[in-house]
């Protein structure tokens, strides 16, 4: 009896084994084992609905609203203009009597929005030309890796803020673009690099023997085995687009006036006194920048453990 | 050896070359122009453009390119228009500020980093290593600005163990008095940029060390007798060093150009403080100059890297 039991299970094992988990499979087990993991997915996903729902359900003129009776309550403090009577800001107000609170989530959806736009684009243009330098290699290879080379010694964050104050007519657009013009080649670069090592593989060989369109063997037989490690990069250089569009919010040199971002909020630290006394204006924003980097890297980290077998803890 | 770093210096020119072409165009598009340093509510606007045009402002781009290369070999590399000064002057009064933060920052980067990292990897997956990959990871993510707010409020102005702002006290008069003042203002931005730059020192030496552990080298080592703080200290640092050792040249450049949040945010008088001013102050001429040093300290941070990487790894030759 005993014995027939023990024969069930190797089989069944057995089974189990020769079917290696797929895809979302994986991603899901390896959530499942890393609670915290799990935990910044959650709250992740908790703080993008909040803010999005919030910001579709609010109306901005009214969080834009000025008000100089209220400049600078305290959290959790009632309006004293007689226009506003009743309302109460949960986190206090700004100078200009605007609530924080709202104000928080407004430039948290500004931030998220350009953040990922920005990095949908440069990881794009970093995928199309990191695929075709690894393809043709040779002579297309040296052009590009030479200009990646030549963008690594320009100082960046310098050479972004000349283009933000000499660049005419500046908007959102313009911001993103001189962001994306000086990201791109970071994403380049490390494509490439995955994309030679799958380049040099006998299928790819063989399928170019084979007469198959260079189109083809780049977009059906390359790209999809770099996939899991586009999107592992995908949601680090989002994490990355954040910090670096706050930061220079934070300095006055990024998203421009009127749109408010985390970094705008974050901004009204230069002052001293709003530094040391009225922390309230300042550090829910700064906090929820440092939530959302930690959160979006975390899970980074575990879809890149999912995407290489050797590192998953499932 | 001296070949190859005579070959490499020379293949920086041309780098250098493009570098200053590029930024002397996008100078163009900027208004202003190094004269206006001397510009006076006294002077005629038509005097004005006569001496614009002595000086040969009015010439076209590539005639005045090549009359700032030659000035900028003899060391005259332009006026500040906001400090009426020479550009070289008002950077040389930063520099020793910026010098003195990057050189303490790369000092504790390497002595936290270092031994942080072998322990990480000679203790791995031990509670002592896990704690340390809690610090490394949120060190990884947490944007600079963010942090360095965060500790000038902490300890800046609530627990008042450091001083928030500046470079120096004024009340400071003797020179040792001086000096103790300015090592006590560097201190919190230094221990600030060295949080945030041991991230790449740890992972890699953890990384190494762990994979060393395992193999034939270390087996032979130990089975012949060798102890183990000896194996450690002697056969796998030396090797697991190798990366980190190359990565010293692009170290020290990316505390030099992590130094504009921190300047700004400690109101520290250094470089990147001067950048941000200028830009501010429109003052091009400082701009322009400042974008070519960073550039130059790139492209020799680069150079130093391969450098160290072939004198402490023989097997390697880098042409």
């Amino acid at each position: 009896m005993a014995t027939n039991q023990d024969a069930g299970a190797v089989v069944l094992s057995d089974k189990a084994v020769s079917a290696p988990p797929m895809g979302l499979k994986v991603i899901v087990r390896e959530f499942m084992r890393d609670r915290l993991a799990l935990a910044s997915l959650v709250l992740l996903i908790v703080i993008l609905v909040t803010v999005f729902v919030w910001s579709f359900i609010v109306d901005q003129a009214t969080v834009q609203q000025v008000s100089l009776w209220d400049s600078y309550l305290p959290p959790m403090a009632y309006s004293i203009d007689p226009l506003r009577e009743g309302t109460r800001f949960i986190l206090g107000t700004d100078s200009a009597g605007r609530d924080i609170f709202g104000l928080l989530l407004i430039g948290a959806r500004n931030s998220l929005l350009l953040g990922w736009s920005v990095t949908m684009v440069t990881s794009s243009i970093g995928i199309v030309i990191g695929i075709l330098a690894a393809y043709y290699a040779g002579m297309v290879d040296n052009i590009i890796m030479r200009i990646i080379d030549f963008i690594m010694i320009l100082p960046q964050l310098m050479i972004i803020i000349i283009f933000v104050t000499i660049v005419p007519n500046y908007n959102i657009v313009t911001f993103a673009g001189i962001l994306i013009l000086f990201n791109w080649h970071g994403q380049a670069r490390f494509i490439r690099g995955r994309a030679l090592t799958v380049g040099r593989l006998d299928f790819i060989s063989a399928s170019k023997t084979m007469g198959t369109p260079s189109l083809v063997i780049m977009l059906r037989e390359m790209m999809p085995n770099i996939s899991s490690l586009i999107i592992v990069n995908l949601t680090l250089n989002f994490a990355g687009s954040i910090g670096l569009e706050t930061g220079l919010s934070y300095l006055g040199f990024g998203l421009p006036t009127g749109t408010p971002s985390l970094g705008t909020l974050v901004s009204y630290a230069t002052n001293p006194d709003i530094l040391e006394n009225k922390a309230w204006v300042w550090l829910p924003a700064s906090t929820l920048i440092l939530v959302l980097v930690l959160c979006i890297n975390y899970v980074g980290r575990a879809l890149q453990r999912s995407a290489d077998a050797k590192q998953r803890l499932g | 050896m001296w070949k190859t770093i005579i070959r490499r210096l020379l293949l920086m020119i041309p780098q250098i070359l493009i570098l200053s072409i590029l930024i002397f165009i996008i100078a163009d598009f900027m208004p202003g122009d190094p004269f206006t340093g001397l510009i006076d509510p006294n002077l005629d606007p038509a005097q004005l453009e006569a001496m614009r045009e002595s000086y040969g402002l009015n010439d076209p781009l590539p005639v005045k390119y090549v009359r700032w290369m030659t000035n900028a070999f003899q060391g005259d590399f332009g006026r500040s228009f906001n400090y009426q000064q020479p550009v070289t002057a008002v950077i040389a009064g930063r520099l020793g500020n910026t010098v003195r933060l990057s050189l303490l920052s790369v000092i504790l980067t390497y002595a936290v980093g270092l031994p942080l990292g072998i322990v990480a990897g000679r203790y791995n997956e031990s509670v002592v290593d896990k704690t340390i990959l809690v610090y490394n990871f949120v060190s990884f993510a947490v944007p600079i600005f963010v942090l360095a707010l965060l500790m000038v409020w902490i300890f800046g102005y609530n627990l008042n163990w450091f001083p928030a702002r500046g470079s120096v006290s004024i009340s400071a008069t003797t020179p040792w008095e001086i000096w103790k003042s300015q090592m006590y203002h560097v201190l919190l931005p230094a221990i600030t940029t060295a949080m945030l730059g041991t991230t790449s020192i740890i992972q890699y030496l953890r990384s190494e060390i762990i994979d060393a552990k395992v193999s034939d080298y270390v087996k032979t080592a130990r089975s012949k007798g060798v102890p183990i703080q000896k194996v450690y200290t002697r056969h796998i640092f030396r090797n697991a060093s190798l990366p980190i050792a190359s990565g010293f040249g692009f170290t020290i450049v990316s505390l030099f150009t992590g130094s504009i949040f921190i300047e700004q945010i400690f109101t520290y008088r250094g470089m990147g403080y001067l950048f941000l001013q200028s830009i501010n102050t429109r003052d091009y001429s400082v701009i322009f100059v400042l974008v070519l040093f960073y550039g130059f300290l790139a492209l020799i941070g680069t150079l130093l890297s391969d450098l160290i990487l072939m004198a402490v790894d023989p097997r390697i030759r880098i042409d």
